[in-house]
């Protein structure tokens, strides 16, 4: 900024006194440049960090599914038209529950412990007929329960909404958690947002073999098509699913009406080049001998797909209705008018040739301008209706059953023909298996919904902005995964995986906005009055008029307008007038000659503060009434200081990145440079002096990170929880850390590091810890794991029962920590086979009941459940939830608490990309000491520099260094130096050397070992260290003997069944190599599955031994006198039999050996 | 003209050159051997050179005399605290110091709190978590008033300190800090009973509980008028919600440093070689200003040598933290020169507060002394 740098005592002098910064730096004078970062916490304040997932849903339950049931509203009967059902409201409740008749209300806390779904009820109002033939009557109903709808926590209909930290605390919520999620079954789900190429927009590129196409994915309330019009050796055909074949587009536009040659021309443009372009295919139509509409509905004809119950009776409607439905079915026909569909295809292949004369103006499918992010409200919106309408379907299917028998015992009453189950058990079991099989509107998709990452609170936050791609993870494609342009400021350049969904998946970046739909008719009207000239009134020559532009809403043709810049101009100060919706965007596109107007959700948006001829709007006494509490965000966006702008408009504007960059052409200027990061690259320290790989790394890892995950972490029973024993908050902040509450709830510990090499035990990045700091409490994490029990209750009326311990006899021991109940009691330490349930169950579970009065003990077979483990540790017994299961069992849930010191091969990681094992622990007198008496931490080897270029690193411990001299914590934001969100390392320099460290950070250490100085001065400082859940105790694995799989009679595999190591192919081949044949006979058989078997020297088939001869036999030639006893891998034997089972002999020739 | 030229360039043969005196070492050798340098890129010359034979050569003997160490070695407190202690020890190997700092931090026993019987803990702290944390609280207590505990030893008033803990947040007040005043210590032992597994065969005996004290350590003359307690009352264990309760038995025994952190005796303890800072050339008027400028910890002074000039002097070279502030840039090394004294210490300790630093250090001196005498016997 330039007052800092004008100012250097002034800034000198806000650095020294630390804390005060922000009060004084904010109180200062400022010259020009006005500090507008108090805008994005009021920004995240009114927005919350998902704010796109409580919008969508927010939007879905307040007009979508009013919209939905307003299409849908009634039911009439066939068989009797005049009985039907008529929907007249629909709204959404409380979240609630009804047992026994009595309405429960809901907490979310309370669905979690208990398993349970977290909905409220769907009202609908209906008017109805009651009674059939003569005696009729309309009678209306009010709140009719037609199903149970999920609700997002946090959203309008959640109770928690707009509830302040006191009463979100009673709750048993955590304040800091976002919410955007649900609760299904007690667990919490996530519905991902999902990116898609948009809907209803032309779409130019290149097929496999290079042929420029056009294709629009129409998509209306009804129908879903896909329209490609393809340029095939120079002549321009449609693609339809519809027809069997290609289809010659000017027949088409012949079917359509354009019986003229020349007024397509018209309509593509006069320019002879386009002529040309077209010639081939008004050849090809003349070819065909089509000429007129008839004729060409006629050709079409031929090439409907036939259905395979086609009727057959109205098949010439066949073509003209494709047509009119199927055919870019986002243009609606009006009394059979095709014109606006074939200026529609018109542009179309304007378009197509514009990109065949001129590469450029091919779309890129990349561009995120051209997707659209589906969420969750409208994923919801459309199961919803898919389940709505066959709710619908099903009453009247079962009115008319009822109505067709001849006589009926009660009156008839079609309000009891709703059936409620089926809304509720679809939508709960859609968001818990996330399979979308939605067949109305040909979508299947697996994979939408995801269990929320508890690991970490950033990794909850990290979940709710993931991305997940249009495309399969196989697809072996560098475009879609490559960094867009386009996607500044939007998505976070550095968060996505590593490894085969590298650059699909992707997150929203700190400030997005994702829209959700606008009205469309209040912008059609007022576009029209803004001097938009109607398609209908304008003749194909008109369209392409010089100096006229096309205006397009939504991806409709409205009409042309004279002077676009003007009526974008106009609309735009509507919208900061705040008489459209804040996020319509115009677009005006100069090389396609158009104004696009987009109003639809799903859009990428983010704000921005307007300038006028590159002076910002927003002044001093702006933010001055922001920090007073005068202002909300909202109200800089009703005054039009701010604005949204999506992907499309920002190429309409010219944004500066600070004001003092801004010229006389600026249109806009950025808020703060940092928002274009994401939630979890925003911890970073530095990030823009690292290497871009490190950053991505470190947003894989900050998600493994143990800390705290909310405030209510205690009171949560989730399968597994990792904490940190003293989580503490990062010495070297960023802005985005205190945005996202990551000072509240930390994951990681300031650890003192020296960087230099030390014992050998610390090369591939791996780490030397201090034994007094880790005594003392350093990286020491519980983990907690749930373990349940579930009191069965049989179909014959028997149940499962919890019963008292014995305190004597052999088992005692192993029960001791049992209660009087039975049940494992909470501070109990558990140890490896302790039995936590002592349950019984009932030997007979089906038929008849023997006794009426409960069965005896006889009866019962105990089924104790006992604690698995790691061997040689103890864990504790943290605490016992006793709740009833969906099916009114008891249902017993036991957290057992482990607390791990680090030992070696427990992973860290600093916050750069860096991770690294223990390698040794060291006691403290033989770690270095400084003059100072100071002991580092942890040591880290020096080589994980130079390749890592991670210089973010030594800057945060620099910084660190400098805060702990001065007690003021210091900031690293991304970008942040200019703007003052992070402080410059001249300046931390002088800190330090104020405080008697060198500017350099490097200390004069002592060595423990030999009490002689080092020969070197070492990088010692803090860094912000955290533990990853990656734990050598729940990785370490050997066994000898043990089990072994029942087919093959080989070990079984994998640490969980403690399985054996296998010695495979390559190390076969080692083996070999080095002729170790007994090495790998013990290896492969001995140790594995050794068999002895008869074999027969004659027919060399396996044979039997007779215990009773005590003889081999062979069971083919009936004797035993050629049998040899040797031994093979059973799984040899195995073979030979399956081979033999499916008439393939395997026969042993056997020699003398 | 001519002639100066030639004899500057002219090599002087090597028999020429002055004898170096004998049993001396040249300035650059004894000052190698003697200080630690401190140059802008690295430390050099930090070993010691031990062998006696090393400038042998030069006719200089390095062997150590017992004589010369006992007429040369000092020690000089310069502070002495309650619980710090910052002291010169003057005319010793690096490894000998070392050797006291490493015992200081591993070897010197103390008192911590090893066992912690938990009878009732409702607060948020977990009990591994509260045992861990109360370990780590430093007790005021000799150590050498109690024996190790060693796997069969019975708990009795020897080698066990029993503290209790019951506190209660009341209902309807508000949250309260636990804090390490709420130890109480329990001369006569735990008062938990034991429930052995045949509780009902001798029940005649005395209750048994999870120590076996002879007598009361309150009536030792040792505790008599000098109760044991934590040494600082303000360390918060636990913080108590209404309605939670901790209600626990503590158990410390002596145990050393290398064990665990928890028994170390001191914050920490160690030792930095005397500053020596040294201008070698003059430094004057603007230099010198700018020099006294530079410094963080004023190691330099300003002089006046008269006529209105003035010299930079050092007058505080302890306080020197090494930044190398006064050696960067523009050959500022060539002017100022900052080195260690290699047989010079100056030794800090920081006692957790069981036994003051002088004694924790006379301690540490018999341990050693313990140490030697056990090689001497094993050796002989």
């Amino acid at each position: 900024m330039v007052v800092r740098e004008d100012d250097p005592v002034l800034f000198n002098d806000l650095q020294e006194k630390g804390l005060d910064i922000d009060k004084q730096a904010l109180a200062a004078p400022v010259k020009n440049a006005v500090d507008k970062f108090q805008l994005i916490p009021e920004f995240l304040k009114v927005r919350g960090l998902v704010k796109q997932h409580l919008d969508s849903f927010n939007y879905f339950v307040r007009t979508q599914i009013k919209k939905i049931v307003q299409a849908n509203d009634l039911i009439t009967s066939r068989i009797d038209p005049n009985i039907y059902l008529r929907y007249k409201d629909v709204r959404i409740g409380e979240p609630s529950i009804i047992i026994d008749g009595v309405t429960e209300k809901l907490t979310p806390q309370k669905c979690r412990l208990s398993d349970m779904t977290y909905a409220a009820p769907i009202y609908v109002n209906i008017e109805y007929i009651t009674g059939s033939n003569a005696s009729k009557a309309t009678q209306m109903k009010r709140d009719v329960i037609i199903g149970r709808m999920p609700i997002m926590l946090r959203s309008s209909c959640c109770i928690l909404y707009g509830k302040d930290e006191e009463e979100l605390a009673r709750y048993g919520e955590c304040p800091l958690d976002p919410g955007g999620y649900f609760i299904i079954k007690g667990t919490e789900k996530v519905i991902l947002i999902q990116e898609q190429l948009s809907k209803n927009r032309i779409i130019i590129d290149t097929d496999k073999k290079g042929c420029v196409q056009a294709s629009v994915t129409s998509s209306t309330e009804m129908t879903k098509t896909k329209t490609v019009i393809r340029v095939e050796k120079e002549k321009i055909y449609l693609h339809l699913n519809q027809f069997t074949s290609k289809v010659p587009i000017m027949i088409v536009l012949k079917a359509m009406g354009m019986e003229s040659d020349q007024e397509v021309v018209q309509m593509i443009g006069r320019d002879p080049r386009y002529s040309e372009l077209l010639l081939p295919s008004i050849e090809d139509c003349v070819k065909e001998s089509v000429h007129t509409q008839h004729q060409a509905l006629e050709f079409l004809e031929q090439k409907v797909k036939k259905l395979p119950f086609s009727t057959g009776t109205d098949k010439e409607g066949r073509a003209l209705s494709i047509l009119r439905d199927l055919f870019l079915a986002n243009i609606p026909v009006r009394e059979n008018n095709f014109r606006p569909k074939c200026i529609y295809v018109a542009v179309m292949l304007r378009r197509m040739m514009e990109a065949m004369l001129n590469k450029d103006a091919m779309d890129d499918k990349d561009y995120v301008g051209n997707k659209r992010l589906e969420l969750s409200g409208q994923l919801l919106s459309l199961l919803f209706e898919d389940l709505f309408k066959t709710m619908n379907d099903e009453a009247r299917k079962t009115i008319d059953t009822i109505l067709t028998k001849p006589i009926r015992a009660s009156r008839f009453d079609t309000s009891q023909h709703i059936v409620k189950d089926s809304i509720t058990v679809g939508l709960e079991r859609t968001l818990s298996t996330g399979n979308w099989d939605v067949k109305r509107f040909k979508m299947h998709r697996k994979g939408m919904t995801q269990v929320v990452a508890r690991l970490s609170y950033i990794g909850t936050v990290g979940h709710m902005t993931k991305i997940s791609p249009q495309f399969e993870k196989s697809r072996k494609v560098s475009g879609p995964r490559a960094l867009q342009p386009s996607q500044w400021g939007m998505l976070c350049p550095c968060d996505t995986p590593e490894g085969e969904a590298c650059g699909l998946v992707k997150n929203l970046a700190l400030m997005t906005h994702v829209t959700t739909d606008d009205e469309e008719g209040p912008l059609i009207s007022l576009c029209y009055s803004l001097g938009v000239e109607d398609l209908e009134l304008l003749s194909g020559e008109e369209l392409h008029m010089p100096n006229s532009y096309l205006v397009i809403l939504n991806g409709l043709i409205l009409g042309k307008h004279r002077r676009p810049q003007r009526f974008a101009n106009a609309m735009r100060k509507l919208r900061r007038a705040g008489k459209i919706g804040e996020f319509v965007s115009i677009f005006v596109n100069e090389k396609q000659r158009c104004v696009y107007i987009a109003s639809d959700g799903g859009r990428v948006c983010r704000p921005l503060i307007i300038a006028d001829k590159g002076v910002s709007r927003i002044k001093d006494h702006h933010m001055k009434e922001l920090r007073d509490g005068v202002r909300t965000f909202d109200s800089f966006l009703k005054e039009g200081l701010i604005e949204y702008l999506d992907v499309n408009e920002e190429n309409n504007a010219l944004i500066a990145l600070y004001e003092e960059d801004a010229k006389e052409g600026t249109t806009h200027i950025e808020i703060e440079p940092f928002t274009i990061l994401g939630v979890c690259a925003g911890l970073i320290p530095y990030p823009h002096h690292n290497q871009s790989p490190r950053n991505t790394y470190q947003c894989a890892m900050g998600k493994q990170a143990m800390g705290n995950i909310a405030y209510n972490q205690l009171c949560r029973m989730d399968t597994l929880i990792y904490l940190l024993v003293y989580p503490q908050r990062p010495l070297l902040t960023t802005r985005t850390i205190e945005l996202v509450n990551y000072d509240k709830l930390g994951a990681g510990q300031n650890a003192t590091v020296a960087v230099m090499s030390y014992s050998g035990y610390d090369i591939e990045d791996a780490i030397v810890m201090n034994k007094s700091s880790l005594d003392r409490g350093f990286g020491r994490c519980i983990v907690m794991k749930k373990m349940s029990a579930i009191s069965q209750r049989y179909e014959n009326g028997t149940s499962d029962r919890i019963i008292r311990p014995s305190r004597e006899g052999y088992e005692a021991e192993r029960m001791q920590i049992l209660d009087d109940d039975g049940l494992a009691s909470p501070g109990q330490i558990i140890r490896p086979h302790d039995i936590y349930i002592n349950k019984e169950s009932p030997i007979v579970t089906r038929g008849a009941v023997t006794s009426p009065m409960g069965l005896p003990d006889s009866a019962y077979k105990p089924s104790r459940q006992t604690y698995k483990g790691p061997e040689g540790e103890t864990a504790v017994v943290d605490r016992v939830a006793l709740c009833s299961d969906r099916n009114n069992n008891l249902c017993i849930k036991f957290m057992i608490r482990h607390t791990r010191r680090p030992e070696v091969g427990d992973k860290f990681s600093s916050r750069h990309g860096q991770k690294g094992v223990c390698g040794t622990i060291v006691q403290q007198e033989d770690f270095p000491f400084s003059e100072r008496g100071i002991c580092p931490d942890l040591i880290m080897n020096p080589h994980g520099f130079p390749s890592r270029m991670t210089v973010g690193k030594m800057i945060e411990l620099l910084g660190g260094k400098a805060g702990v001299s001065c007690g003021r914590f210091h900031y690293g934001s991304a970008f942040g130096e200019p703007s003052g969100h992070a402080d410059k390392v001249d300046a931390i320099s002088e800190t330090l050397v104020n405080h008697g460290f060198s500017y350099n950070g490097k200390d004069f250490l002592y060595s423990g070992i030999t009490g002689e100085p080092l020969q070197a001065y070492i990088f010692m400082g803090p860094i912000y260290y955290q533990k990853l859940k990656h734990m050598v105790l729940d990785k370490m694995h050997a066994r000898g003997s043990g089990p072994r799989v029942m087919i093959t009679r080989q070990p079984t595999e994998g640490r969980s069944r403690n399985g054996g190591l296998r010695v495979g192919e390559m190390e076969r081949d080692c083996l070999i190599a080095y002729g170790a044949s007994m090495l790998i006979y013990e290896r492969l058989m001995l140790s594995s599955d050794p068999f002895e078997v008869q074999v027969c020297r004659k027919c060399g088939l396996l044979g039997y031994y007779n215990y009773k001869l005590k003889t081999g036999i062979c069971s083919t030639c009936k004797n035993g006198e050629n049998i040899s006893t040797m031994k093979l891998p059973y799984a040899c034997k195995l073979l030979f039999q399956e081979l033999q089972a499916m008439n393939i002999i395997p026969r042993l020739k056997l020699t003398e050996g | 003209m001519i002639s100066e030229e030639e004899q500057k360039t002219s090599k002087i043969p090597v028999w020429d050159l002055p004898d170096v005196p004998k049993g001396k070492l040249p300035p650059h050798l004894e000052l190698q051997r003697t200080r630690v340098l401190c140059t802008f890129d690295a430390p050099t010359h930090t070993e010691n050179i031990r062998y006696s034979g090393a400038y042998a050569s030069m006719g200089v003997d390095n062997s150590l005399r017992l004589e010369d160490f006992r007429n040369n070695f000092k020690v000089e407190v310069i502070k002495l605290t309650e619980d710090d202690m910052e002291f010169d020890m003057i005319g010793i190997d690096a490894a000998i110091a070392n050797a006291f700092r490493r015992i200081l931090i591993a070897e010197l026993p103390t008192m911590a709190i090893e066992k912690v019987f938990i009878a009732n803990n409702t607060s948020v702290v977990q009990d591994e978590v509260l045992a861990h944390r109360l370990g780590l609280i430093p007790l005021k207590v000799d150590p050498r008033l109690f024996n190790y505990m060693s796997e069969n030893d019975e708990p009795n008033e020897r080698n066990t300190i029993v503290f209790k803990l019951h506190v209660r947040c009341e209902r309807g007040s508000p949250r309260i800090k636990v804090k390490s005043n709420e130890l109480k210590w329990l001369p006569n032992g735990s008062e938990f009973i034991r429930s052995t597994e045949k509780s009902t065969a001798d029940s005649t005996s005395k209750t048994k509980t999870y120590t076996s004290f002879s007598c009361g350590q309150d009536s030792l003359p040792e505790f008599s008028d000098n109760p044991i307690a934590p040494k600082h009352d303000d360390i918060i264990i636990a913080k108590l919600g209404p309605g939670q309760e901790i209600e626990l038995e503590a158990h410390a025994v002596k145990g050393m440093g290398k064990t665990h952190a928890k028994w170390s005796p001191v914050a920490t303890a160690w030792y930095r070689m005397l500053p020596e800072v040294v201008l070698l050339q003059e430094i004057e008027d603007e230099r010198a200003e700018e020099l006294v400028k530079k410094c963080p910890v004023n190691v330099f002074d300003i002089e006046d040598i008269g006529k209105g000039r003035k010299r930079a002097t050092v007058a505080r070279p302890r306080s020197c933290t090494l930044c190398r502030e006064c050696i960067r840039g523009d050959d500022w090394d060539k002017l100022v020169a900052l080195r260690r004294v290699k047989d010079h210490f100056i030794f800090t300790i920081e006692s957790t507060g069981a036994l003051p630093p002088e004694v924790l250090f006379t301690e540490a001196v018999k341990i050693l002394e313990d140490k030697c005498e056990r090689v001497i016997t094993e050796l002989s």
